[in-house]
């Protein structure tokens, strides 16, 4: 009998582990008091409304939506061609290409912004939000284009020949049919790309000079403590982005199957 | 089209993200490395051949010991993140009933996509001195005084697991319920008992997603800066940390980068390692 409720014990104690911090951050972003810490006194929206009127704050968010829809859009642009060009046509070369394409995955976040700090630094240009987009479309791409690859499927290219041989150019067959047909992978990549570009820290953190991303804004809050405030930013900042990985979930993964 | 144009058509689509790639990875590694045998001679960078940055790695106590310190916390990160993980993933694959497993699969994996920063903080709202568990843990009176649980190595490591518990969970899960159930039944069949099962049959056969994950682990918590430095306060530093410090304070960016190559060799090393197993490919 114990045995058997043995399982379900661990599932509960590991969902407790799992959310017991999310849980913790929401609920005391609606703490009445200055402290998010017990006991709760609320429930009130004054956090809220406190972050929603802050410039700097508000302002942070503008610039965290412009660099990851920004870093998104090229990284799923250049990741769709360069995954049609080696699917599509017999290249030498091509595993060279693609472990090239694939590489800045196996290097940490902070060892891509360091080249990148070194590289504009010594080149005497300025930090700014497009340094910061540039370094984060490097992080991207990779997985945009292992996305859009992997799905580019033997299925597609039956469609594509039949569009060739009824005398579409190149242009419109990826216009009218291998867009289209490829069209929830490349939705998966632009949306993953966007959760991990809009919250992404130490790329942004290093290359932004004056013009900040959220998550570095929240970063320098960090250094006066706990606060509500923080509770209130950050649990928007979850709901951002646990809604379009829901999305995600019911738009392109469930149309698949 | 002959086999060149199409080629050179080919070339065409994919060079845009080559060139990319190129410009902002490729060249900042190089120039990365270059600077690693760079040296500073009082605030001006002198390039040249020198070992120099190396040789104050060995040299320079505080240098040694983060690297040691970061292989500490990552192997023990990774080893307590699987040993927990790997339970969970089963019980989702084979105690869940199939029509909830996907939705007990997404509950277990949501708070993955909370901001790596906001992640950190929320734990640190949970760990301090006035925070949840000191609070429950007087409430109920098992403790008189609130214990120091934040700005130890036990919270950056509490807040890695929890992280990698996730993800591991995930890449163990995808292994696990590919496993024709067949697998199981012949060796029960053949008179093993539970444990022998899972022991010669079950983890061999999961062992690729076991080691896909843990390598994961080791590469993303390894080169994290963040986690450490909310969690772990300044009580003892790692590679990311010091790194940080060169960045900012100091401008010496010669020793940064020579940082940044060894913890490059460490993940290269851990590739290495694993690499009998590891099916990358199949993310």
């Amino acid at each position: 009998m114990i045995l058997r409720m043995l399982p379900w014990a661990y599932l509960l104690a590991a969902f407790v582990f799992i959310y017991l911090p999310v849980g913790t951050l929401v609920l005391f972003s609606f703490q009445e008091g200055s402290l998010p810490v017990p006991p709760f006194n609320g429930p009130s929206l004054r956090w809220y409304g406190d972050i929603l009127g802050d410039d700097d704050l508000t302002g942070a968010l503008l610039n965290s939506l412009l660099v990851a829809f920004g870093a998104a859009s090229v990284s799923v642009v250049l990741g769709f061609l360069a995954a049609y060009g080696l699917a599509r046509h017999v290249l030498p070369g091509s595993a060279v290409m693609r472990g090239l394409l694939i590489a800045p995955l196996t290097v940490s976040y902070l060892i891509v912004g360091l080249g990148l700090l070194i590289v504009i630094t010594r080149a005497g240009l300025g930090l700014s939000l497009v340094t910061a987009a540039i370094g984060h479309v490097v992080i991207n791409l990779p997985i945009a284009f292992a996305i859009i690859y992997a799905s580019m499927g033997a299925q597609q290219q039956n469609a594509e020949r039949a569009a060739r041989d009824l005398g579409a150019s190149e242009a419109q067959v990826i216009r009218l049919v291998t867009v289209p047909m490829l069209m929830p992978a490349i939705a998966a990549a632009f949306f993953l790309s966007v959760t991990l570009s809009w919250d992404e820290f130490i790329i942004a953190f290093l290359l932004t000079r004056f013009d900040v991303t959220l998550p570095v804004e929240i970063w320098s809050m960090l250094r006066s403590g706990l606060s509500p405030r923080l509770n209130a930013i950050g649990s928007l900042v979850f709901l951002v982005s646990v809604s379009v990985v829901l999305i995600l979930e019911l738009l392109v993964f469930r149309r698949r199957r | 089209m002959t086999p060149r144009a199409e080629r050179i058509r080919g070339w065409g689509f994919a060079a845009p993200a080559l060139l990319w790639t190129v410009a902002f990875f490729v060249v900042p590694f190089l120039v990365m490395g270059a600077m690693s045998l760079a040296t500073l001679e009082g605030r001006t960078l002198v390039w040249g051949l020198s070992l120099a940055n190396y040789v104050e790695l060995t040299e320079k106590a505080y240098l040694a010991r983060a690297i040691m310190v970061s292989l500490e916390i990552t192997v023990t990160v990774t080893v307590v993140s699987v040993v927990l993980a790997y339970p969970l993933a089963w019980i989702i694959a084979f105690r869940v009933p199939a029509r909830w497993q996907r939705l007990a699969l997404l509950l277990a994996i949501l708070p993955f996509w909370t901001s790596y920063v906001v992640r950190s903080y929320a734990w640190l709202l949970v760990l301090a001195r006035e925070g949840m568990i000191n609070n429950t843990l007087i409430g109920l009176g098992l403790i008189s005084e609130p214990i120091t649980l934040a700005n130890t190595r036990f919270a950056t490591v509490t807040g890695f697991v929890h992280f990698f518990v996730m993800l591991l969970t995930l890449t163990i899960y995808a292994n696990l319920i590919q496993l024709s159930p067949n697998y199981r039944r012949a060796a029960m069949d053949l008179g093993a008992n539970a444990f022998q099962t899972f022991r010669h049959v079950i983890l061999p056969l999961t062992l690729p997603g076991i080691v896909t994950g843990a390598f994961l682990t080791f590469v993303l918590c390894i080169g994290d800066y963040v986690t450490p430095q909310i969690l772990g306060g300044n009580t003892e530093l790692t590679v990311p940390q010091v790194i940080m410090v060169q960045l900012g304070r100091r401008a010496d960016f010669p020793l940064a980068s020579a940082l940044a190559i060894v913890l490059m060799g460490i993940v290269t090393l851990a590739y290495i390692a694993s690499a009998r197993w590891l099916r990358l490919d199949r993310l």
